[in-house]
């Protein structure tokens, strides 16, 4: 069966991970889609931990190729004016879609700004995603995703109200938005179908991921109310909290949503007093006594193995969850019926894990491809898409506009 | 952009955000709950603390850019009228308990047969089938599957949750990608197709390179409080107490590393707060996370004490001024007088649920040729019902009867 983008090409400066996530969903449903990396000035995460057994190399990074199923890899060196042109070349007379997330003004600078393009590509679709969004004091503030999760409140509202915030760990924010940003292109290229016209679309990671604590916001801009983090605790759920279990660092999430969950619970933790005990009773009564109530429930669970604890809750209707590691993650049953994780084979990195879809479709399967060695494709995109000759190709690598 | 097209929103609260994406991009959201109302519309903080039907601020967030009506799909009379509504849709979207809707009639399959082009889009804490698929969650829960909760707060406490609920949110958002990634494929098939998200899945691709870590060397991260785990060491200090709350330095590797260090220990000097050997360092030697232990606990004492002894506002202005990379730790007032979001015309007013004017977040994402709008507030219950069910062919009697029924 053809891929849902079967014909479509991309031009794809994106680097780091809000945009080659993104531009993932291209490459693993058949569209064409060609990075445009440079050796000189990498995407960092190509030098990002961890590598393939733990040996530092540009085509080694775990995390980078991710991101970067199935893309092709063309390396240009883009401070030579040719190289540029190579990359105008290919946005103005091929490109459907050309996708960046660079600082803004970056890619303006080169002349592949929307405006430059779609002068000679008017049907181009230009995504262009950036910390803060183009315009504003802030907007050629250099940063990177994990300040956004500071920037947006997600850091504020992480963590222990007596202790310092902690950042939810990494990039937060990136993974948030590439969602959003691929329904958005779809309705862009639907659009163009429909009239002809391609578009901009410019994303401001910040004002997008501020859409995953709106209702907080709300709070303060309706009620003038700043809320703060509150660990694990819920104002309409206890117990509400992570539960110590057998082993290291085991712990078990248990949210009992009401009384008679709460009644359930004390059934199941042979204490059939608790359900009436007055102290416990009622969902005030055990807000008002949490601190003893988390100190009876981790007496419960701390003999017990967390999935155990989790199978034993769900049992009796009560939402639970082991608090899985990143080792537990592979050997979770409903993670492995869905497939989550996808092994493939690399030339420099061996078998290694990325992320499969987390959805699936009932009529398209996405077809995971490894992620490329830098400028693995640069000759391949210049005699087959160019159609260069190979003196030329010659020349331009002598030359050292391609690296 | 999406005009053209109509989405039929089942969902409730934990599959709410998705078709608030496609609204936004201009489809036609019908939004249809029950007589009672959408369990989103219980859900605090309310408007002005007043628990009404009307004032969740989470449904009106979540419900902007969609029309509503009431319907009890579980009524002969309401599945009725839903087929009806769903062979005018190209999408739509639920968040049941699977096999739930299968039980009314109103499953995949079912919908296929009344209109072979319907988008039908599931979106649930683990997926339509598999040993979890009936397992009971919340955002606690659910995150903790993900592995998400494990990287997060103290090493000397409980692992801990992250911001306020993000599960569903997750798996709304991505429901919105695979309803669009279906609707492109309509072009060349004609047919629609079922889109079954987990959520845990959603949330287990926010992990960063944590997954990578085990596949590829076998290390397990920890959650470290404020600081970057690194796989071993102390890690890197992200998040630093400040006169007035806290302020984000993560210092990078590299040159980009080299330039914010230099360009903070020279306004540390300018402040009298310098540190000679912080200065003396060449930080642009160090990749990220790289630095020894000796390096990060000096820095620890430097840049600790010049943060502690200054505001959030004269860090965060100072910074941008030098180009050092430190950022404020926002809370809600501070996002909301941020200049950048200001500057951009990025917060809007829109209708209250008393008739007067809030302050709502703008457009997340903006369009040179179709700009994104807040069309509508949120409905009010019931509010589209004669518009809605009037456009099949219902006359104000047939709407009055259902009415009196209890259907709508």
């Amino acid at each position: 069966m053809p891929g849902i983008f079967e014909g479509l090409k991309v031009l794809d400066f994106c680097w780091v991970v809000i945009g080659p996530m993104t531009t993932r969903y291209f490459s693993d449903y058949g569209a064409t889609v060609v990075r445009v990396e440079s050796k000189h000035r990498p995407d960092v995460i190509r030098n990002g931990l961890p590598y393939a057994e733990g040996k530092a190399g540009i085509n080694r990074s775990g995390y980078w190729a991710n991101y970067n199923s199935g893309k092709m890899s063309m390396a240009l060196n883009m401070a030579d004016p040719r190289a540029r042109g190579l990359a105008f070349e290919l946005a103005t007379t091929w490109a459907d879609v050309v996708t960046e997330n660079f600082t803004p003004g970056t890619i303006e600078k080169w002349g592949l700004g929307y405006d430059d393009i779609s002068r000679l590509n008017p049907g181009v679709v230009m995504f262009s995603a950036s910390m803060l969004g183009r315009g504003g004091p802030n907007d050629s503030q250099p940063g990177f995703g994990p300040v956004l999760t500071a920037l947006a409140g997600h850091t504020h509202f992480t963590g222990w109200p007596d202790r310092v915030p902690v950042s939810p760990y990494g990039a937060y924010t990136d993974f948030l938005i590439p969602h959003m940003s691929m329904a958005a292109i779809i309705a862009a290229l639907d659009h163009r179908e429909a009239t002809g016209k391609g578009q901009h679309l410019d994303l401001s990671q910040l004002e997008a991921s501020l859409y995953f604590l709106a209702p907080a916001v709300l709070d303060y801009t309706t009620n003038d109310r700043v809320t703060s983090r509150q660990g694990n605790s819920d104002p309409l759920m206890a117990p509400h909290n992570a539960y110590p279990c057998t082993g290291d660092d085991r712990w078990c999430a248990i949210a009992c949503a009401d009384d008679t969950q709460w009644q359930a619970l004390a059934t199941l933790m042979s204490q059939p007093a608790l359900a009436s005990d007055p102290r416990f009773a009622t969902l005030d009564a055990r807000k008002a006594n949490e601190d003893a109530l988390d100190a009876l429930m981790g007496a419960w669970t701390a003999s017990q193995d967390a999935n155990e604890v989790m199978r034993r809750c769900q049992e009796a209707g009560i939402a639970a969850g082991a608090v899985l590691d990143s080792r537990d993650l592979f050997s979770d049953p409903q993670l492995s019926h869905r497939g989550h994780f996808v092994f493939q084979d690399h030339p420099e990195m061996g078998r290694y894990a990325s992320d499969g879809n987390c959805f699936t479709m009932s009529d398209a399967t996405p077809e995971y491809r490894r992620a490329p060695l830098l400028g693995e494709h640069t000759h391949h995109v210049l005699s087959e898409i160019l159609g260069m000759s190979p003196e030329r190709i010659t020349e331009l690598q002598q030359d050292g506009v391609l690296e | 952009m999406l005009s053209k097209y109509r989405v039929i929103d089942l969902a409730d609260d934990r599959g709410i955000f998705c078709s608030r994406v496609l609204g936004d991009l201009g489809a036609d959201v019908i939004k249809v709950e029950p007589p009672t109302g959408d369990p989103a519309r219980r859900i605090g903080p309310f408007y002005h603390d007043d628990p009404g039907v009307e004032n969740s601020l989470y449904w009106q967030i979540y419900s902007t850019n969609k029309r509503g009506v009431t319907l009890d799909i579980e009524a002969a009379a309401g599945r009725d009228l839903l087929l009806k509504l769903v062979e005018t849709a190209d999408f739509l979207v639920e968040s049941y308990r699977p096999g739930y809707l299968a039980g009314l009639g109103l499953g995949y399959a079912d919908l296929h047969k009344v209109n072979p082009r319907l988008i039908y889009v599931s979106v649930t804490a683990f997926g339509q089938d598999g040993p979890y698929a009936s397992y009971a969650a919340t955002d606690l829960t659910g995150v903790a599957l993900s592995g998400f909760t494990h990287l997060t707060g103290d090493a000397d406490r409980a692992p801990v949750r992250v911001s306020v609920p993000q599960f569903w949110l997750l798996g709304g958002g991505a429901g919105a990608a695979g309803a669009m990634l279906a609707f492109h494929q309509r072009k060349s098939t004609g047919q629609g197709q079922h889109v079954d998200v987990s959520c845990q899945q959603a949330m287990a691709r926010t992990l960063s390179h944590a997954p990578q870590f085990w596949d590829l060397n076998q290390v397990i991260l920890k959650r470290s409080g404020p600081f970057r785990p690194m796989g071993s060491g102390m890690g890197l200090r992200t998040n630093w107490e400040c006169m007035d709350g806290y302020v984000n330095y993560i210092q990078p590797g590299g040159t980009a590393g080299g330039r914010s260090m230099a360009a903070l220990c020279a306004w540390m000097e300018e402040e009298g707060y310098g540190d000679a050997y912080l200065s003396a360092t060449d930080f642009g030697t160090y990749g990220f996370g790289e630095m020894p232990e000796s390096l990060l606990e000096a820095m620890d004492v430097g840049l600790g004490r010049f943060f502690r002894e200054n505001t959030k506002a004269h860090l965060s202005a100072g910074a941008l001024e030098r180009r050092v990379l430190l950022f404020p730790v926002n809370d809600p007032s501070d996002v909301v007088a941020y200049p950048q979001l200001a500057a951009r015309g990025y917060f809007q007013q829109m209708e209250a649920p008393d008739g007067d004017t809030m302050t709502t977040l703008g457009p997340w994402v903006r369009s040179s040729e179709k700009p994104m709008s807040l069309r509508m507030r949120a409905p009010r219950l019931g509010e589209h019902n004669s518009e809605v069910y009037g456009s099949l062919g219902l006359s104000a009697g047939d709407i009055a009867a259902l009415h009196a029924a209890g259907t709508v």
